[in-house]
């Protein structure tokens, strides 16, 4: 056991390093979350830009696309080196990490050479079109219609929850074509023009009172049929791609962490004594510290067999939920210790990550897989527990039971 | 980056795994159990034959010279397979304490001895109901005889010799006594996990020799136990990782409402918590390791974390398991309690859960980690 590089990646490590010192600025500590802001977008672009010139935007894509084909430990290597330093992210982890596999594996020569470089570029930002009003956890419920005209498919009905529908030029989406079929057979997957006629992005205002979500609804919006990605009725298969990536893109909850409550803890009065010094408090800090540290060493894990060639187990599928509860219960920590006072809105960035982690923590408990599917995940293809009886199985789409949609 | 264990040290691991499964550990434990005798010495007896004891024993006196990473493997297979020895505490306690404090003089009298298992040690600590610290022992020393009472020694019954925390006109002592001495009686006590015996040790102006520093002994204790508790925390995770795998062999076996309970959301998620508690606890476990094996200076907070994640996932899924099972998991003939009892032993053995929390916050405040 060691905890060093070996000397290629230690190479790989050094120049990571040299050009980010000299192109980005190191973080501080308590950082804003700008999301959705719009110099934000345009200064996440500035910055996908520089990567890219430079050949650090898509390490590992094939070279033709604007990669370097770099192997797993080194994209782990430059992510890790990356997060110090103060550089916006959140805009283009949809596209790159779950559009662009998808178009890797499915899109024709040309389409590859035409949207790749693009989106690699931050030129065009990519989106996600699967959930709906009422397909959710059961996506493959999903209702919006394609209907075949001649070379062109018209799409018609409503998605939602689509991150970054608002500034996206594209998006990959998933539709039914037949509901006469079994639901996971009836679906077809494209990719569309945001642009295009008929398709109307309205944002919805979150619990945090920002807007990084969208509905997005198509009125006989035209999608010719060279963007159908794989075939007819391989919708589901397609998907099921992305949703892997999506799981590994969504990953670590951002936002305050225990060193953040330790610190807090520390700095802050409890009845005339350090909070520090309260048991509960400490209970919970020896908790999160547990929690934080063993998300910590479990990728350690993933890494050391991914730098031996071997392929990781399934150990990281644990770290949403896990860093989404911990998210979740130090921002209310945070926020209890200021007792009547930790409603008031503050510039005090210490108190904002409280309020921000409470406020944001229930959407990362359910984007991408909530805690629930993520421990069906977990008991199906890690422990291989049987899947619950399904009462729509087998059944036609269209005779299936639905409630108010 | 290698935060795993090298492959001479899997294999040693497969190997343990192998031995404890052919030898049918778990029913060993049962019968102890249902015997009331205090441990199974014939299982112990092969485990001294495989060179185990010695592990960490340098190669001058008998041993096989490896490290600690080597003894975290076996823990793990201890842990899975509920060995019914004294192995924590005579390897883990016992033999560290000698390795680390002891006299030249004496580790040449006592390391080779514990090698060939003619020395079985233990560490006793605990005097009374409530948890042991540096100012409220009352066995004490004087002029080198030790007077008191230990209560809760595990495995003492087939020790040859303790470490005794004692009092001193210093502060306190480490002490190690000699179990055929006249001057002690040693005691079975009953315990709510039977599969390990616990003693009682009564002391009367009982002949002692000192280990370490005279008066510094409540440290070099603190120390023993912060390398103690990372293999602790491998025998939990063995012992986590068995429950587990019965559980999930369980929920798909057995049918209700005409299908396996294991399809029922209620029960996957309980396991999938179990999974995620495991996963957690392992990965510090292994950072403890290299922490332990390193002699980093992180050995304190690591070591901790270790603790506190083994034992809350030994505890949960030791629980949950019998939950899984139902009514038949709260019977003797399941399994299942055999697991649940051993949880507790280990979570209390070197101090419980709360203790570990606050080592762990207060190593933290020293650390200065932010």
């Amino acid at each position: 056991m060691d905890f060093k590089d070996n000397q290629e990646q230690a190479n790989f490590r050094k120049k990571c390093r040299e050009w980010l010192e000299k192109n980005a600025k190191p973080k501080t500590g308590v950082e804003k979350n700008e999301f959705a802001n719009i110099n934000y977008l345009q200064a996440a672009k500035d910055w996908q830009k520089k990567k890219y010139d430079a050949g650090w935007a898509m390490l590992h894509w094939p070279k033709e696309y604007g990669g370097i084909a770099a192997s797993a430990i080194e994209r782990i290597i430059w992510s890790e080196e990356e997060s110090k330093f103060d550089v916006p992210r959140g805009i283009f982890e949809i596209g790159l990490g779950m559009c662009g596999p998808v178009m890797m594996e499915y899109a024709s020569e040309n389409q590859k050479a035409r949207y790749l470089p693009p989106m690699a570029e931050g030129k065009e930002i990519w989106c996600q079109l699967f959930s709906e009003p009422s397909a959710g956890s059961d996506v493959a419920g999903l209702r919006s219609k394609a209907v075949q005209d001649g070379n062109n498919w018209i799409i018609n009905g409503q998605k939602v929850w689509t991150s970054g529908a608002h500034f996206s030029d594209y998006g990959i989406l998933v539709v039914r074509h037949d509901a006469s079929l079994e639901k996971h057979k009836g679906m077809t997957f494209f990719f569309i023009d945001m642009k295009s006629p008929g398709i109307e992005v309205k944002p919805i205002k979150q619990i945090t009172g920002g807007s990084s979500f969208n509905e997005v609804y198509f009125n006989d919006v035209v999608v010719p049929d060279s963007q159908r990605l794989g075939e007819i009725g391989d919708g589901w298969k397609v998907a099921i791609t992305t949703l892997m990536n999506e799981r590994l893109a969504v990953g670590d909850a951002n936002g305050a962490d225990v060193e953040d409550a330790f610190r807090w803890a520390k700095s802050q009065d409890d009845l005339g004594e350090p909070l520090i010094n309260n048991k509960s408090v400490r209970s919970s800090i020896a908790d999160w510290y547990c929690e934080a540290n063993g998300l910590k060493n479990t990728k350690l894990r993933t890494m050391s067999a991914l730098s031996k060639g071997e392929t990781p187990g399934p150990e990281a599928s644990i770290t949403k939920i896990v860093s989404a509860n911990k998210l979740q219960d130090i921002g209310n920590f945070g926020m209890d210790s200021l007792d009547m006072s930790g409603m008031l809105k503050t510039d005090d960035p210490e108190i904002q990550s409280f309020q921000n982690a409470w406020l944001g923590a229930p959407g990362l408990r359910i984007a991408g897989g909530t805690d629930e599917i993520l421990k069906n995940i977990i008991a199906e293809r890690v422990l291989g527990l049987p899947q619950d009886a399904r009462a729509d199985k087998g059944m036609p789409y269209k005779d299936i039971p639905t409630g108010k949609a | 980056m290698n935060l795993d264990f090298s492959d001479d040290q899997k294999f040693l691991q497969n190997e343990a795994r192998k031995f404890l499964e052919k030898e049918e550990s778990i029913k060993r434990s049962r019968e102890i159990l249902d015997q009331s005798s205090s441990l199974d010495t014939d299982l112990w007896q092969k485990i001294v034959a495989l060179g185990w004891t010695g592990i960490r024993i340098p190669e001058n006196f008998d041993g096989l010279g490896l490290g600690h990473l080597e003894l975290c493997v076996i823990a793990e297979e201890l842990g899975r397979f509920l060995a019914p020895v004294p192995f924590s505490s005579s390897v883990y306690l016992f033999t560290e304490a000698v390795i680390k404090y002891g006299s030249e003089e004496l580790k040449k009298d006592i390391l080779p001895k514990l090698v060939s298992g003619e020395i079985v040690g233990t560490l006793a600590v605990a005097e009374d109901f409530m948890a042991p610290s540096s100012s409220n022992i009352k066995t004490e020393v004087l002029n080198n005889k030790i007077s008191g009472k230990k209560i809760a020694v595990p495995d003492a019954g087939i020790a040859t010799h303790s470490i005794v925390v004692c009092k001193s006109s210093n502060g306190i002592d480490l002490r190690l006594i000699d179990h055929k001495d006249k001057s002690l009686n040693i005691l079975k006590q009953d315990t709510v996990d039977g599969s390990r015996g616990h003693f009682c040790i009564e002391l009367e102006n009982t002949p002692s020799i000192l280990v370490g520093d005279e008066g510094n002994g409540w440290d070099l204790y603190e120390s023993i136990i912060n390398q103690a508790a990372v293999l602790f925390s491998f025998e939990q995770v063995g012992g986590s990782q068995a429950t587990l795998d019965m559980a999930v062999n369980y929920a798909k076996e057995r049918y209700a409402f005409g299908k396996p309970i294991g399809s029922f959301q209620g029960v996957k998620h309980k396991l999938a918590d179990m999974y995620v508690a495991i996963t957690l606890a392992k990965s510090n476990s292994y950072y403890a390791a290299w922490a332990l094996s390193s002699e980093s200076s992180d050995l304190p907070v690591a070591a901790a974390t270790a603790r506190v994640s083994a034992t809350k996932a030994f505890q949960l899924c030791s629980k949950e398991n019998i939950q899984t099972h139902g009514g038949n998991g709260f019977t003797w003939e399941y399994d299942c309690h055999l697991f649940y009892k051993r949880s507790k032993l280990l979570s209390l053995n070197i101090g419980s859960l709360s203790n570990w929390k606050e080592k762990l916050v207060s190593n933290l405040e020293k650390s200065n980690i932010n």
